[in-house]
């Protein structure tokens, strides 16, 4: 399977959702040191149907393409889900996201993106 | 005539198709292959003589004891050194250093000092700081531009220093350094890490003047888990033992237990045997190379990808033109990460991260590099898939 299909390609190369909110609620960043990935979230949150709910949602960042599309892709997924939902996101639905499969050397570079909204779900919360 | 095609026909690995594809092994600086009769030698202590060593009043011991003992007189004379007795067999390089920086860390004092190179290996790094750390003595770090006066002084107990960067395939003139670092403190105890350089060119650790010097046998044919600590003798006796247990000891009473002398303080409990007889094949087998012909080679090599890698667009080379058989490189538009995956596509295999030189890469500015390296192995053939390769990325990225 061709890793570097070209919807990741295309996410990559103009990242959705990149760059920053005026008034975020919670700003999270989190990195893959040894890789020298870097992934910032910035999130905004209101309540919908008495859910509370990502309504906006910016990133930045830099690193390898799967960690940079995945983080774009992922943005486009979550604004309008609700937390609840969020939080029981996993590698699994991040490789259907992606729609390719990761040794796994590749995996945690995928899966920064969500440690790093989830991460920021749960600064909000306390 | 040295020849790297017919070398490969030694290393029974580049017999393995991965797709349908032969492997194009460019990671030589992370660990090398191993030719069929390090492979042979290695099992052949599992299938001839098998048995402890220095223990059995039995030929199958004293053969396992002959073999492993003639290993270190064999490395002794490979690295220059005259006593085999300074030769200690370690687990890896970062084995060798651990053993001498728990020694040593036990005796700094307030006011001592402790310096690395900015270059240094994590292995050569993270030792030297937690010590310092832990006895609140000041850790420098140096950088090789600066002139060595600024940073050595009277109170300076350690300089550890790589004599070849993993990274860069910066050279370092060791024995220039040594010579400058023991006029302004002859007290000061180089560690030298020389897991890049012992594979790669002629060594002699007595002409380099270093108080010892660590390497490891994987990145130089041999079998994994085997490394090397040479130290001078007079450094040797005077370090405490690293691990206690069986094998290090003369006698055990109740109340104290004394030492046997080195090398063998230092080498408790059941050694590697089978990996430390491999590495005896190993030296053999680049013996018969020889290390000049060896050094020349990866000369060629380096030369050529250099000029190669030039070419292509996007391309930034670090390191100096000068060096041993090592390029690191960033593209522009591609995560060294994204490029070493696309190589794999077609089994090119290279490292993408930092290398275990995080340091050296905050100095640099630069988060992450993708490393090719070669050895004896390497053809021309094999930069020209690496260059095709990164068209391929090139094609894709930029």
């Amino acid at each position: 399977m061709d890793i570097y299909r070209e919807l990741i390609l295309d996410h990559y190369k103009h990242p959705r959702n990149f760059g920053h909110l005026e008034n975020p609620d919670v700003t999270q960043e989190e990195g893959n040191v040894t890789c020298g990935d870097k992934i910032s979230m910035e999130v905004q949150l209101s309540t919908v149907n008495s859910q509370l709910s990502i309504r906006d949602v910016r990133f930045s960042g830099e690193g390898c393409a799967i960690s940079q599309a995945s983080a774009s892709m992922l943005t486009e997924k979550v604004i309008g889900m609700s937390i609840k939902n969020i939080m029981k996101l996993a590698t699994e639905d991040i490789l259907k996201m992606l729609g390719t499969s990761l040794a796994p050397s590749r995996i945690k570079c995928a899966m920064l993106s969500l440690e790093v909204l989830q991460k920021a779900i749960i600064t909000y919360g306390r | 005539m040295f020849d790297p095609q017919k070398i490969k026909h030694d290393f029974p690995i580049f017999k393995r198709r991965i797709n349908g594809k032969p492997i194009v092994y460019l990671d030589s600086t992370a660990t090398s292959l191993k030719p069929r009769s390090v492979i042979d030698k290695e099992n052949e202590y599992y299938t001839k003589y098998t048995a402890n060593i220095f223990r059995g009043i039995y030929t199958l011991s004293e053969e396992a004891t002959a073999e492993y003992e003639a290993v270190r007189v064999k490395v002794a004379r490979f690295i220059g050194a005259t006593n085999a007795d300074e030769v200690v067999f370690t687990r890896n390089t970062t084995e060798s250093i651990n053993l001498v920086a728990a020694s040593i860390g036990k005796t700094l004092e307030k006011g001592d000092e402790v310096v690395v190179s900015v270059m240094e290996h994590h292995s050569n790094f993270v030792p030297w700081q937690q010590r310092a750390q832990k006895k609140n003595v000041t850790f420098k770090v140096w950088d090789p531009r600066e002139k060595l006066e600024t940073i050595i002084t009277r109170r300076t107990k350690v300089l550890a220093l790589t004599a070849v960067s993993n990274v860069l395939g910066t050279i370092n003139p060791v024995k220039k350094i040594v010579r400058i670092v023991k006029t302004i403190n002859p007290q000061c105890i180089v560690v030298v890490d020389a897991a890049q350089a012992i594979p790669h060119m002629k060594v002699d650790v007595k002409e380099w003047g270093a108080d010892c010097v660590a390497f490891s046998s994987h990145k130089m044919l041999g079998p994994t888990g085997v490394g090397v600590l040479w130290g001078k003798m007079e450094l040797l006796e005077n370090l405490s033992p690293y691990q206690y247990g069986g094998e290090m000891i003369s006698e055990v009473y109740v109340e104290k237990t004394l030492f046997k002398k080195p090398p063998y303080k230092f080498e408790a409990g059941t050694p590697h045997i089978a990996g430390v007889i491999g590495l005896g094949a190993a030296i053999d087998y680049l013996k018969k190379l020889g290390m000049d012909n060896v050094r020349q080679h990866e000369m060629k090599i380096v030369a050529y990808a250099l000029e190669q890698l030039k070419l292509v667009e996007g391309v930034t080379i670090y390191g100096p033109k000068e060096r041993c058989g090592v390029i690191a490189f960033t593209m522009k538009g591609a995560h060294a990460h994204d490029i070493a995956q696309i190589l794999n596509e077609d089994n090119i295999c290279i490292r993408s991260g930092n290398h275990c030189a995080m340091p050296l890469h905050t100095h640099l500015g630069i988060p992450a590099t993708a490393r090719a390296s070669f050895y004896i192995y390497t053809t021309k053939e094999d930069v020209d898939s690496l260059m095709n390769g990164l068209e391929k990325v090139k094609n894709k990225f930029l």
